[in-house]
């Protein structure tokens, strides 16, 4: 068994490995935003909400997130479960666990600006939108870049506890080609595509902080 | 004209009063300085005078437009969009100058105009002529991070002037800066009084308050402890003005 072939094989999962990283982005980052900005809003119990939403994200396992999010429809309104769904169900939770570590690495980010800014942009004339989008978010993104690519690049490998429900993932199908071949080759190979999808992604991050660095704060 | 009118302001933090019965005023063209012990409440009455803390009680008036009126007790102020026009009258400059990080010095200087509505041509011609004025003109696609203090400073009172404002507030504007430094932000402020530009200062520099102020207020715990000309206050017999001053100056 080549290594050619092995990939071919993993191809599909790949596909798949990389739909729900990029997908889980798409939701989570401006889901995290939304969530971080009703955490720090005046009203308490908003506020408690998602700080109990962002506690049990923290606090218990993704696969067993993913598991819960799987099956909830079945057992809490027991309605059938479609195969299609098993994809759904993990964009889902990833969105939604990912969502609350975003929101508090932004939260991190807005704390960390000076309440100077805000004041001075009130004496200027900004209204509160204007505040927030010209002169609060950008230095938020700068200051909240080097976690956010840690997390990012947690979220490569965390793709895998797709297995948990048996999503054709890259690692899923990696195990199964393993274990009928008795090679450990396909995982060999699957560790290899994860190393490359995450220096790929390592540099992207790398390239957009460069981005951001000409100023300092 | 009376630019700026305080009447009996009050404010209290956490049932604590800060500022208990402040009354000033302020002419077009005129100079106030607030001196007074750490604490005594010059900032936050700065803050009540540019609405970044609201007031408990009294009356602030712009141009005899109400901002806030005191009514039956309680501190009523003016509809959002009167404080809206009503705030493009002041101008304020931080101690710690508060430039916005990720914006070059001239557009620090040109974006708060668009906000204003300016077009992109009169903001940019605008800032290059205060840029040129202040010396900052080699300066102007520099970052903050890049200046000096004082050179933050004058960025800062351009970007204050940019607005035209009627008033420019100052909150101890050269405490941040070591004495060189301090020399250059307070010529320019110097250069706006010689334009009659109307300006309250809250400073320590008493050479410069004695020098440059039409008024001084000498605050203490809330209250005007004394106040005068230059002239009379710094030849008051008040033994706490004496000490004070005389502290500052020795
Ligand atoms: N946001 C706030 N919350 C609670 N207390 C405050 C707040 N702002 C100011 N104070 C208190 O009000 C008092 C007056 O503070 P203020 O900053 O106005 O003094 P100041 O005269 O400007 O002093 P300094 O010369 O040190 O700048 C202080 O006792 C301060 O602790
Ligand atoms: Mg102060």
């Amino acid at each position: 068994m080549s290594l050619v072939t092995v990939f071919t094989q993993l191809m599909g999962g790949m596909g798949i490995t990389v739909a729900i990283f990029l997908l889980t982005l798409l939701f989570s980052m401006p889901l995290g935003m939304l969530v971080v900005l009703l955490r720090m809003s005046a009203n308490k119990v908003v506020s408690a909400i998602m700080m109990v939403y962002i506690s049990i994200m923290r606090g218990t396992p993704l696969m067993l997130q993913i598991i819960v999010i799987y099956f909830a429809p079945y057992y809490v309104f027991h309605i059938n479960i479609s195969s299609s769904y098993r994809f759904i169900a993990v964009i889902i939770a990833f969105s939604l666990n990912y969502a609350a570590y975003f929101a508090e690495i932004y939260r991190s980010g807005f704390k960390s600006v000076p309440h100077g800014q805000y004041e001075a942009a009130n004496v200027l004339g900004y209204n509160r939108s204007q505040t927030f989008f010209h002169i609060i978010l950008p230095q938020v993104i700068k200051r909240v870049l080097p976690p956010v690519t840690n997390e990012v690049i947690t979220l490569v490998k965390d793709t895998s506890l797709a297995f948990a429900i048996a999503t054709a993932e890259m690692f899923t199908i990696a195990k199964q080609i393993s274990a009928k071949e008795a090679s450990l080759m396909p995982l060999m190979a699957a560790g290899l595509f994860y190393y490359i999808f995450n220096a790929l992604v390592a540099w992207g991050c790398a390239w957009i902080e460069k981005k951001y660095d000409y100023y300092r704060i | 004209m009376k630019i700026l009118e305080m009447n009996h302001i009050k404010k209290s933090f956490d049932g604590v009063g800060v500022i208990s019965d402040i009354s000033l005023s302020v002419n077009e063209g005129e100079v106030l300085s607030i001196i007074g012990p750490s604490g005594s409440g010059k900032s936050t009455l700065l803050r009540c005078a540019t609405m970044l803390e609201r007031m408990d009680g009294g009356d602030l008036v712009y141009l005899g437009r109400y901002a806030a009126r005191e009514e039956d007790g309680r501190c009523v102020y003016a509809s959002q969009q009167d404080l809206k026009e009503i705030k493009r009258n002041i101008g304020l400059v931080f101690q710690n100058f508060n430039l916005f990080p990720h914006y070059s010095v001239l557009k620090n200087i040109v974006a708060p105009q668009l906000i204003a509505g300016k077009t992109k041509e009169n903001a940019e011609s605008r800032a290059m002529e205060l840029l040129k004025s202040l010396g900052l003109t080699d300066h102007r696609d520099k970052y903050p991070c890049q200046l000096s203090g004082g050179q933050q400073q004058r960025v800062s009172i351009a970007r204050a002037l940019a607005l035209d404002p009627q008033i420019l507030f100052f909150d101890e504007p050269t405490s941040a800066l070591d004495p060189e430094l301090t020399a250059e932000v307070l010529r320019v402020i110097k250069e706006l009084a010689s334009q009659h530009m109307t300006m309250v200062i809250v400073t320590h520099e008493m050479e410069f308050a004695r020098e440059l102020s039409d008024w001084i207020i000498f605050m203490e715990n809330g209250y005007i402890q004394a106040e005068g000309t230059p002239k009379d206050l710094f030849s008051t017999d008040n033994a706490r003005v004496q000490s004070f001053v005389g502290k500052l100056r020795a």
